[in-house]
This record gives structure tokens, C-alpha cells and sequence, in this order.
């Protein structure tokens, strides 16, 4: 199959839930969305932190708007998964377990308004770069489902960015505010985009799958370009004294980024990992009574619906 | 109030406002913590909308007041006192029986409330109580469906459904009380005699208990003082959690 197959994939012809694919095709899928519906329901906390205590009634509905909007997202891609044959429950229940990962950004506190803007700047920011490509990928579902949620990935960076520019056009501690998310997001953000290509063990076979269409590291040049000019527009300084433009490359060439600070807050041992977890453990925990009720109600419902 | 502003339709429009406001910020603590994602996703629908009809509510009452307050002077800078809305909006979401007990009884009110206002002689009020209706008939059947599929869903689900819909009820006379405001506001068509409301309300509560399996609550004595002002102790934190920006930073813009 695997010629064959991998013919299909060259020729650009999408693969569909039904199809025959090879088994390292379908794990990785399954890793990789599940991964990624798990990072929109964890990242539905961070910014949940702050609705709230939202400054104004139209930032408040907007910032609800988001977070339910990555909440949808979560729900799409659960749905991806499954057509891989992996129930949501399943699913789910490797994230609760700490078996599944989820982005390491969200194991980062937000400590002020300021981080909702920087969040939805940056993180839907790198984030949009890395799923644009996708929507071109392989395998159908998750194109489909990654095309809706680039749209709407756009809007939340859109309005990070307005965060952000109120922000740093406001009063003096307002921009102190901006300034200070800035520099606690920056690298972070840099690293949602994977690992160096020479230490990136799955990449290569992705690429070859089309699940993949751009290395990690092509993909950070595409954020840092994008994002360098936007902060000089903000009148912030990103945290990098390497960060110049390269007339010869093109490119803004950027320092080293602290792997080790990347390989460690995905071991666990970021900030927020525990109380994170905790937190969808709870939900889950918590909300186990009322799925039962649900359940027990429609059977009696359909047991109803027989008699009659 | 400045002078020649309408004190009693600027007092109305902050009771009708302020519940629509605090309960939206209430059901907000929920986002992201749903018992199951489609739940997270559609109370946090109904979040957004009384959010909206809180906006559109409090930007009337600063206009009517005339002294240059907005949805977000009246929102984040008044005190407890200020607050008109009914108890039952600010108790605590404690777990889904009560988030869904408070949502029924109040949604059951608030639909037939604005059925009402939708006749009202303030043509932008009855513009409001039109666009949020629609809005509304369709929070009140989701909240009576949970009523119902709770109540009749397993034995724990009953047991705590019917906990909740004992503990809120005292604070359901509140919604059908007539003051000296509400007669005035009455006689001029503004709105309803809100004890007239009470019994199409009892109606509909009793058939909705009846399909849950659920007991109607017998007690007799009710909780009142939200829409004078006098609260319970949750409302101070909900402001001081809800206003901290904008008392920590004044006169910042965001
Ligand atoms: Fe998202
Ligand atoms: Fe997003």
C-alpha cells in the first residue's frame, strides 16, 4: 500500500476517513490533532482567567467570544479525531491521564490585562502560521476543519493586536503593562513553533505525508518577520538584542532560544502545568453527574419512544 | 441626575440592566469549566447575550440620566448600593443544579417579563425588550430542558435538582414585587404590573416540575432588597472581581 499510497499524497488527491492509510499515517494524525483539540480546551484557561475582570463591557464580550470560539475549535478537531476512530471520551481521557500533550504557551500564567492582548497577538498569531499550511495538508477532515478555524484565529489576533495597541497608546503604566506581557511572551510564543528542524524527530515523515508542509524553523522566520514590524508599530521592544533586520537574507535574524527552558515546561515543570491539568480534571470530574443524567434521560426517552 | 431627567425610567432601566448584567457575569465563571464542551460553548452563548441586553439596557439609562455616564461608568464605578438587580441573579453558581435552577427561574420571569416590555410606551424600550425576546425564548428552553433532564435523570441528578430548586426559591418573589417605582413606570406604559406575571410564571414552572419529577418548593417567605439596593455579601466581591481594572487604574481607557 505504502507506493501506492504515498502516490496519492504526491499527486495532491485528499485521503478520507475511509480510505486505506498506513498506520504510522493515522498515529501521527490521532497524535497531532488530538494534540491540538487539547491545546485549544487548556488554552481555554489562561484568557478565562481574565473574563471576569475584563475592562469594559465590549472587551468582556469580545474576550468571551474567543474563548468560546477556541472552545468550538476543541469540539472540530475532536471530532477529526474520531474520524480516525478514536472516540472524543478516549481522547480526552489521555489528556486527563498526562498521557497526551497539549502547546506548552498554556502552561504560562497571565498576570495581567495586558497578557490577553499579548496572547491573542502573539499566540493566535503563531499559531494561524502554523495552521495555515495545514489547511492544505493530506488528510481531509483536518484541512476542512483547519480552514474554518484559521478564520476565525485571524479575528482573535486582530483584536490581541487592538489589546495591545490601546495599550501602548495609553497611560504610562498601560504601556509598562504591554511592554511587560511582550516580554514574557516572546519566547514562548517562538518556541510554539516546535523544536530546531535538526532536533524535530517527526518532521521529516510528516513532510513526506503532507501533514507537514513547512519545517519548524521556516515557519518561526515567517513569525518573527511578521511580528517585528507590528511591534515597532506598537513603539514595544521585543526582548532580543540579537533581533535585526538582514538585508541579505531578507529575514530578521533572532538569538538563540532557551531549549532548555522549552523541553523542561513540557516535562511538567512549567508554571501552570498542575493547576492546568487540574483544572479540565476537575470539569471532567465535576460535570461526571450531569453527563450521567443526560445519558440516563435519553435512554429513558428511547425506552418511551419503543412503547409507544 | 441632571435636571429634567426621568429619574424613574433611569431607575427601571438600571433593575432591567443590572439582572441581565450580573447574571452574565456569574454564568461567565463557567467558561471553560463546563460539565461537557457543548455546554461550555452554549452557556457561554447565553453569557453573550445577557451581556448585550445588559449593554443596551445600561447605555439607555446613561442617556436617560443625561450626566455623561456609559455602559462602563454605570457597569465598573457604582458600589453595591448602586446595583438593582434581583438576588437571585448574583447567588452563587455552586454546581449545575443551581446554575440550572437560577437560569430556569429567572429565564421563565424574563421571558414573559419582556414579552410585556415589548408594549411599552419608551419606543427604545420596547425596541430592546423585542430584539431580546428572541433571545430569550430560546435560554428558556434550554434551561427548562436541563430542569427536566435532571430531574428525571438519575437519582443523584433528581436529589440535587430538586436541593436547588428548594435553596433558590425564596429568592423568586423578588422578580413579581411592585414598588411606588413600578406603579409610576406602570401608569405611565412603561411596563407591566409585575405581579400579574406571577401566576402565567407558577404555570409554567408547575408543568416543567411535573416533567422533571420534581417537587414545587412550598415555602412562603421571600428574600427581597436587590432592587433597592440591598444586597446579599456575594455582590461586593462579584463587583470588586468584576471592576478592578477600572478602580485600580481611573479614568484609563482600554
Ligand atoms: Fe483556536
Ligand atoms: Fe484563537
Amino acid at each position: 500500500m505504502s507506493a501506492e499510497f504515498q502516490e496519492r499524497i504526491e499527486a495532491g488527491i485528499k485521503i478520507e476517513p475511509k480510505d486505506e492509510m498506513p498506520e504510522g499515517y493515522r498515529n501521527t494524525l490521532i497524535r497531532q490533532i488530538s494534540q491540538h483539540a487539547h491545546s485549544e480546551i487548556v488554552g481555554q484557561l489562561p484568557e478565562g482567567n481574565w473574563i471576569t475582570r475584563a475592562p469594559t463591557l465590549k472587551r468582556k464580550a469580545i474576550l468571551l467570544a474567543k474563548v468560546q470560539d477556541e472552545a468550538g475549535h476543541g469540539l472540530y478537531l475532536y471530532a477529526a479525531v474520531e474520524t480516525l476512530g478514536v472516540t472524543r471520551e478516549q481522547t480526552i481521557q489521555d489528556l486527563l491521564s498526562g498521557k497526551a500533550k497539549y502547546s506548552s504557551i498554556f502552561n504560562y500564567p497571565t498576570l495581567t490585562w495586558a497578557d490577553i492582548g499579548a496572547i491573542g497577538w502573539l499566540v493566535d498569531g503563531a499559531a494561524i502560521i502554523n495552521q495555515i499550511p495545514i489547511c492544505r495538508c493530506s488528510y481531509g477532515p483536518y484541512a476542512r476543519a483547519m480552514v474554518r478555524i484559521c478564520k476565525e484565529e485571524t479575528f482573535h489576533q486582530r483584536q490581541g493586536f487592538e489589546i495591545m495597541l490601546t495599550l501602548a497608546r495609553g497611560t504610562p503604566e498601560q504601556k509598562a503593562m504591554a511592554q511587560d506581557a511582550l516580554n514574557r511572551w516572546w519566547w514562548p510564543s517562538l518556541m510554539m513553533h516546535g523544536p530546531p528542524d535538526a532536533d524535530s524527530k517527526h518532521s521529516a515523515q510528516s513532510m513526506a505525508w503532507k501533514i507537514k508542509l513547512f519545517s519548524n524553523d521556516e515557519l518561526r522566520q515567517k513569525f518573527v518577520d511578521q511580528i517585528a514590524p507590528q511591534a515597532d508599530f506598537l513603539g514595544l521592544k521585543i526582548p532580543d538584542p540579537d533581533l535585526k533586520w538582514n538585508p541579505e537574507r531578507g529575514h530578521y535574524d533572532f538569538g538563540p532560544i532557551d531549549w532548555n527552558e522549552f523541553y523542561s515546561v513540557i516535562q511538567g515543570n512549567g508554571p501552570c502545568n498542575r493547576e492546568r491539568l487540574q483544572a479540565r480534571i476537575d470539569a471532567h470530574r465535576q460535570g461526571a453527574w450531569v453527563r450521567d443524567a443526560a445519558a440516563a434521560y435519553a435512554a429513558k426517552q428511547r425506552a418511551k419512544a419503543r412503547v409507544a | 441626575m441632571s435636571a429634567g431627567s426621568d429619574n424613574i425610567l433611569f431607575e427601571y432601566l438600571l433593575r432591567l440592566g443590572d439582572n441581565c448584567l450580573i447574571l452574565s457575569q456569574r454564568l461567565s465563571e463557567w467558561c471553560g469549566h463546563g460539565p461537557v464542551l457543548e455546554e461550555d460553548i452554549a452557556l457561554t452563548n447565553v453569557a453573550l447575550d445577557l451581556l448585550g441586553q445588559a449593554r443596551l439596557w445600561l447605555s439607555y439609562a446613561g442617556e436617560v440620566e443625561g450626566r455623561g455616564r456609559g455602559e462602563d461608568d454605570l457597569a465598573f464605578l457604582r458600589d453595591a448600593r448602586e446595583f438593582r438587580n434581583v438576588l437571585l441573579v448574583e447567588q452563587s453558581n455552586a454546581d449545575y443544579a443551581f446554575t440550572t435552577a437560577r437560569q430556569f427561574y429567572f429565564d421563565a420571569w424574563h421571558s414573559l417579563a419582556l414579552s410585556e416590555l415589548m408594549r411599552s410606551a419608551d419606543v427604545r424600550v420596547a425596541e430592546i425588550a423585542e430584539k431580546a425576546a428572541k433571545e430569550v425564548t430560546y435560554h428558556l428552553q434550554r434551561s427548562s430542558e436541563w430542569v427536566i433532564r435532571l430531574g428525571d435523570g438519575t437519582e443523584e441528578s433528581r436529589h440535587r435538582m430538586q436541593t436547588a430548586v428548594d435553596a433558590l426559591w425564596s429568592y423568586t418573589g423578588e422578580l413579581f414585587e411592585m414598588d411606588e417605582m413600578d406603579r409610576s413606570a406602570r401608569e405611565r406604559g412603561l411596563g407591566p404590573d409585575w405581579s400579574a406575571l406571577r401566576e402565567r410564571w407558577m404555570q409554567y414552572v408547575a408543568r416543567t416540575f411535573a416533567e422533571a419529577t420534581l417537587e414545587i418548593p412550598q415555602g412562603t417567605w421571600m428574600q427581597r432588597g436587590g432592587r433597592h439596593g440591598v444586597h446579599s455579601e456575594r455582590l461586593g466581591y462579584i463587583l470588586a472581581e468584576m471592576q478592578f481594572l477600572q478602580r485600580a487604574y481611573p479614568g484609563a481607557k482600554w
